[in-house]
């Protein structure tokens, strides 16, 4: 029985991971309706709850969310296949175009191809950064519209490495929601 | 030697990507290109094109990327792995923190506060791509006489095509992809 649940999670996140493009949002919600909406192997309650735990976490969404899952349906053996299945397809293809790289990166039409994409990738990211800045600013936080700013010029201007940057960030993000949860227990008692 | 440093960048990428896909990029950028050089940023600009071609997390996609640039396929799984060992440890524990407890409320406040500083790391990385394309000698020579006018072209048309008709970011890079050979054969025949 669980062999067969470890056997069907490995093969469910192998065959998402090889067909989902766009990205960890894209796939979580794929991950859903496989494993919610059509197996009922979690409830719905309990996987928006699993989800922010993928999301929250750092590294690859696509990764965090395979992990809760396998987590949730095997423990530890399912956390291995579901991962496993996870990475197995973008290892495959990524060692493949390594291997060819260097001889397509000399070839005309993938010379050109690379070369026009690149112009589409940077749409693509400036269009992202705008929908993301454009949420941010929509809080009228100004702690938050405040980090954006001097983030940018951290990065950018002075060239201060992101590693600093994010440590700096999450330990102002720790001690304004430390004192925000001591106010409100303040407030309630 | 390599392969314990390919490690390490990519423990830090993965344990300081808040935030999936983009996020990681600035990482990526800082470790490979920045710190050990690895890559070039025209061989980064090409990767994340790449990456986003193909299915999976552009994470674990440079991950293999790099390892089998820098070491082969052993490369390749010690960086894989790095990438995705913080995650396991991480989102493991909180997994079962979370089957505990059912509250993560610091998490969530130190995630709310990353994401603005999360969206000027990847507008910086925009940036360095967008120069990259911008300029046909890359970052080293920015002067009007290198401006590439066709690319800046074709980014306007894609921006266009993003926003105001909400064309898939896939097919918005084939296209782009797509024109610039045109061009460039037709700038051949003559």
């Amino acid at each position: 029985m669980n062999t067969d649940k470890i056997k069907k999670l490995f093969i469910s996140t192998l065959y998402l991971s090889t067909f989902t493009f766009g990205g960890g949002y894209v796939i979580i919600t794929l991950l859903k309706k496989k494993f919610v909406d059509e197996l009922h192997w979690i409830d719905e309650e309990e996987i928006l709850d699993l989800v922010a735990i993928a999301q929250s976490s750092p590294g690859p969404i696509a990764v965090n969310g395979s992990i809760v899952i396998g987590y949730k349906i095997a423990g530890i053996p399912g956390i291995i296949s579901a991962t496993l299945g996870a990475i197995i397809p973008p290892f495959v293809i990524l060692s493949v175009v390594s291997l060819f790289y260097q001889a397509f990166k000399t070839n005309f039409v993938i010379q050109a191809l690379l070369a026009g994409m690149k112009s589409g990738v940077g749409a693509v990211i400036i269009s992202v950064v705008y929908d993301m800045a454009c949420g941010v600013a929509g809080t009228r936080d100004f702690v938050l519209i405040g980090i954006m700013v001097l983030g940018f010029i951290a990065n950018y201007c002075l060239h201060i490495n992101v590693i600093y940057i994010i440590l700096a960030v999450a330990t102002v993000g720790a001690v304004r929601t430390a004192i925000h949860e001591a106010t409100r227990k303040r407030v309630h008692a | 030697m390599n392969l314990l440093n390919l490690f390490l960048a990519y423990v830090q990428i993965g344990a300081l990507s808040f935030g999936g896909g983009y996020a990681a990029m600035p990482l990526i950028q800082a470790q490979v290109i920045d710190k050990y050089g690895w890559m070039t940023i025209a061989d980064f600009t090409d990767l994340v094109t790449i990456a986003e071609m193909t299915p999976g997390p552009i994470a674990v996609n440079s991950a293999t990327f790099v390892g089998n640039q820098v070491a082969g396929i052993p490369g390749a799984l010690v960086a894989t792995f790095g990438c995705i060992l913080p995650s396991c440890i991480f989102v493991t524990f909180l997994a079962w923190l979370y089957t505990r407890y059912h509250n993560f409320c610091i998490l969530q406040g130190i995630l709310m506060s990353l994401r603005p500083a999360v969206v000027s790391m990847i507008l910086t990385a925009g940036i360095t791509i967008l120069t990259s394309a911008f300029f046909y000698s890359g970052q080293t020579d920015i002067a009007f006489s290198n401006l590439n006018l066709r690319a800046i072209f074709f980014f306007l048309v894609a921006l266009y095509l993003l926003r105001r008709k909400h064309l898939d970011p896939i097919k918005v890079m084939v296209l782009c992809g797509v024109g610039e050979l045109a061009s460039r054969l037709v700038l051949a025949a003559f």
